[in-house]
Order: C-alpha cells, then structure tokens, then sequence
C-alpha cells in the first residue's frame, strides 16, 4: 500500500505489519470469493440441500448430476445454447479486431484530410449510451429483416461500431515509430501491406486485449440477444439461463451448474491471457498516472 | 510542402483505412440517432408505421407518474451506488498495491467477480438474497440481526442490487491500482522528511495524485449506472411496488413490450440528455478538485 511503504522498521515491525497485510489481503479475498464459491457449491449440492437453512457451506455428498440435468433439459437444448454463443462471439471478435485495427492505422499513421474531424466524431460516439442505439437499431434491424437472426449481434462489429476499441488500437499504433512505414514505402509495399505484414505482427499486446474485451462483452451479452432474436433455436447462454427460472420455481443447482459452465471458457481465458488484459486496462492511457 | 498529387493520394487512402467506420458510423450511429430524433415525434405501434402526433408524447412523459419514478429509482441507485462503488474500489486497490508476496493471487482473486456474466451474477445474488434459505440472512444471523426480504422488500430493493454492483468493482479497482503504481516513491519520501505520517501522506500524496483516476471512475461509473438494466429485468422485474422500475427497464418496456416506440424514442433521448448534462457539469466540476500534473 502506497501509505505503507517508506522508511526502514525494525524486524519485528516489519513481521507484524505484514501479519496485517496479509489479514487485510485474505479478509478482501474472502469478500470476493464468498459468493463465487456459494456458486460452486450450490452446483454440487444434492438436489433438494439447497432450501436448507442455515446451508451447509460444503455440499455433502457431493453430486455431479446438476451439470447433466443442466445440459440436458428438455426443450432448452444447452449445446445449441452454447454454439451460438460461440458463432456470435467468434464471429463479431474477429471482426472487431480486424475492422478496428484497420481504421486505427488509417487514423494513426495516414496524415488525410478531415482526419482530426472525424477522430473527434469517433472519440465523441463514446459517450452515447447503448439504450438511444437500442430502438433505432431494431427498427433498422427489422426493415432489413433481422430480427430473429444473429446477424444483429455480429454485422454491426465489423462495421467498428465500437469506438472504443479503434480508440485503444490508434494509441497503440501511434508509438510504432512512422520511420517503419516510410522504409516499407521506399521499398514499395503498399499501405495496406505496411498495416498487414508490419504494424499488425508488432501489436500482439494491444490486439490481445482489444481481444479480451470484446470476448468478454460478447459472451455475456443478455440485452442484444433479449431484443433481437426470438426462437429458441438462436438463444444466446447468457438469455437461456433465464429459463432455468420459471414462475413454478427455480432449479438452484442446475441453474449454478450451467452459470459455473458459461463461466469456465471465459475463467480459461482470463488466466491465458491475464498479462494482456491488465496491460490493455492500463493502455487506455490512465497507467501512467 | 506536399504536392496536391500526393495529398491527394493520401485522403483517398486515408479515407480507403476508416471507411469501414464511417460507413458503420452512418448506418448503424448517426442514421438512427436521426431517425430517433423523428420517432420521437410520432405514434409508432411497429406493426404500422410512424404516425406524427406533434408533442403528444411530450405531453404524456410530463404526466407519467411512472417516468418520475424510473427518474427517482436510477438516480437513487446512481448517487449512493456509484460513490460506494470507487471507495470500495479504492480500498481493495490499496489492499492490492501493497508489496507483500504472492500479492498477484490476490489480484486475480478480486478481480474474478467481474468477469462473471452479468446474467450469472443476478441469478448468484437473487439466491444469495433469498428470503427463506439465502447466505445473506445465514451471515445477518450470525450478528443477532433477523432475516431480511432484501430484493422483495421496497425499503431494501435498491440498497440490495447497490450491494451486487459493489461485488463487481474490478474494472475500476485496476484503474486505480495502475494509477497507484504510477505515484512516484519520491513524493512520498519528500513527504516522509516533512514529518508526513501514513494517513498524511494518504490524503496529501496519495489521493491528490490519482484525483484524475476518480474523475474517470466517477465518469465512466455514472454513465454505466445510468443504464443499470439486467438485474431489475431479471431479479425484480421492477418490483416490489415499481421500486426497481429503473429507467432503460422503463424505456425498454414501452419500446418492446408495450410496442410505443415513438414515446419509448422520446424517453431514450431524454436519458441521452441527462446523462450528456451530466459528463458535462462534472467535466466543469472536475477543474475545481482534479489535479493534472504539468508536463
């Protein structure tokens, strides 16, 4: 902690605040998992252990059944559930990061007319809330005539409609120093080869990140997929699960069996990737600070 | 200076990198912020199409009992929520910005809950929360303190779903532990000679340093919270007696469900507005108590 440190203590000092340190530090760590472990636990509980009150922290026995009743319950196909979770994130993350890094580098490295204008108009759509998109949207949506499709949950991401990525990427492409693409001119590459084969190969950090985030928002998406598909068949995790809970009652340990499920991808993701997520939360430019 | 041939040369390329953009811009941004502007003029039932009725809808916002409550509920849930939502984050990112080993277990830990899908965490808490068999009243019993109906008692509905946002502070509890990496030690040592002790150094060195990280926090926190919107649909559905009904439930009610899209248009670019004037006066305020450093 900042205010801890400075200054030398004697030994036994030392030990003692670190005692603290570490109380505070578990005492934190406890907060912030409570609920996540409630989660597991309730997952592997015996079906009926759950009303029990006070509940039994650690389930006993522990019954793994929960996770295949979740996957199998009729009319709520689990597996089309998770496809199409996996179609759309895919999908809008590849367009994501190709469609943003490929602005970015005309706004970071392409010296144009009306450039600073439109990165202004850019920087401005930041600040518009989802909710004023949100009707325009299923009205555009529904003349085209997708609504009840997926297209409405990737089309518009190859389009960079969120800014704040092009944002992220052009801070990034402006460090790369511009002595590398007037090299690659010289030798007669063009631009879209110097953003293909020479800027994209040295921003694995900034695309790592940009990556992370937009799987993030994807995956767990609830209002998109709320408001523009219908059939069961086109139904995100993220909208499926709220069908574990029916006005007759609500099936606890499935429903944290298949929530401990849509979590897992994205728990292996955040630890392969941890480095490139803190790195990109302090590339929005407030690290230095 | 430049030839025009080359200038030239330059915009069509230029222009060539971000159409991709402009055109998502146009179609997908600008068009129907344009179109909402219009909606927001008419009688619009979707299965026929818009019908201008002048102000009528302006008429209505103005004597619907239910937009001051949206107005009341999410502005009660901003203002209490989002301040408890930076101390909070401020608080685990001391925790984490302590130099001890094995500190980095303790960053991921914390910053687990967040990436939790936002549709997982509501169903994690409104079992949390359950009145009858629920963690929360288990651990109130503990205290000597009687259960609680928490999501099912007006008094307490919002307090609650302030209380599942708290759990969720990740993304700002890394924005400050970056901007508490970034506070040079030399301050604190110059504050040190001077006879600073902890809490001196904290409110003089500490908090004055990563001022512009509130302010961002502060910013990016209200924008979001303005627009809290799965928890009340699933947990609460705006309940009990509308003290959930919070303001894009509202919106999103009229627009998909009661199928008035010219008045649910007028209500989203009212919210647009608030939350505009809003960024704005704080961006005012933010001269008075943020601190920049002069390059």
């Amino acid at each position: 902690m900042g205010v801890l440190r400075g200054g030398l203590r004697p030994f036994s000092s030392a030990l003692a605040s670190n005692t603290v340190r570490y109380a505070l530090l578990i005492l934190g760590g406890v907060i912030c998992f409570i609920p996540l472990g409630w989660m597991l636990s309730t997952s592997l509980k015996m079906p009926g252990t759950e009303f029990i009150f006070p509940p039994n922290l650690i389930p006993r026995p522990v019954v793994w059944s929960n996770y295949i009743d979740a996957v199998t319950r009729p009319g709520h196909p689990f597996f089309l559930y998770t496809r199409n979770s996996v179609v759309i994130t895919l999908t809008a993350t590849l367009g994501t990061v190709l469609t943003s890094s490929f602005v970015a580098f005309g706004f970071a490295r392409i010296r144009f007319r009306g450039r600073d204008f439109w990165f202004i108009v850019l920087l401005s759509t930041l600040m518009l809330p989802d909710v004023v998109r949100l009707i325009p949207s299923f009205i555009l949506f529904r003349i085209l005539g997708w609504i009840d499709t997926l297209l409405p949950l990737i089309v518009p991401f190859w389009f960079g409609v969120n800014a704040f990525y092009v944002f992220l990427i052009r801070q990034y492409f402006r460090t790369i120093p511009l002595e590398l693409d007037e090299a690659a001119l010289m030798d007669g590459a063009t631009y879209v080869r110097i953003y293909w084969q020479v800027v994209l190969p040295i921003s694995g950090p900034v695309l790592g990140a940009v990556t992370i985030f937009s799987v993030l928002s994807h995956w767990n998406d609830f209002l998109g997929s709320l408001i523009y598909t219908n059939s069961v068949d086109l139904r995100t995790l993220a909208l499926g699960l709220r069908f574990f809970m029916s006005r007759t009652g609500t099936d606890w340990n499935q429903l944290m069996a298949a929530s401990i499920l849509m979590l897992a991808p994205i728990l292996a993701l955040f630890f392969s990737m941890q480095r490139y997520f803190i790195r990109g939360i302090h590339m929005t430019g407030f690290g230095g600070r | 200076m430049l030839g025009t041939r080359t200038q030239l040369r330059r915009d069509v390329l230029g222009y060539m990198f971000i159409a991709p953009w402009l055109v998502g811009f146009i179609v997908f941004t600008a068009g129907p912020m344009v179109g909402l502007v219009y909606l927001a003029f008419t009688r619009y039932p979707v299965l026929s199409p818009p019908t201008f009725n002048g102000l009528d809808n302006l008429d209505r916002m103005l004597g619907d009992r239910f937009f001051t409550i949206s107005l009341w509920n999410t502005a009660y849930f901003t203002f209490l929520g989002v301040p408890a939502q930076v101390v909070w984050a401020l608080m685990l990112a001391l925790l984490l910005n302590m130099r001890v080993y094995g500190v980095n277990i303790f960053r991921t830990l914390y910053y687990l809950p967040t990436i939790i899908p936002g549709v997982a965490s509501v169903f994690l808490w409104m079992y949390i929360f359950n009145p009858d068999y629920g963690l929360a009243n288990y651990i109130l019993s503990f205290f000597g303190i009687p259960g609680q109906a928490w999501l099912w008692d007006p008094e307490l509905s919002k307090p609650s779903l302030i209380i599942m946002e708290l759990w969720r502070v990740g993304t700002m509890m890394v924005v400050f532990l970056a901007g508490l990496q970034g506070v040079p030690q030399s301050l604190y040592d110059a504050a040190a000679i001077d006879g600073a002790g902890r809490i001196a150094q904290f409110r003089h060195v500490t908090v004055p340093m990563i001022t512009p990280l509130i302010f961002f926090n502060l910013v990016v926190g209200i924008i979001s919270s303005f627009q809290i919107f799965t928890a009340a649909y699933i947990a609460t559905q705006g309940g009990p007696v509308h003290t959930t009904l919070f303001y894009v439930l509202f919106v999103y009610r009229h627009a998909f469900e009661n199928l008035r899209m010219g008045y649910a248009s007028l209500l989203a670019w009212v919210l647009f507005f608030i939350i505009l004037v809003f960024t704005l006066v704080q961006f005012r305020m933010a001269r008075i108590w943020v601190f920049y450093e002069v390059d």
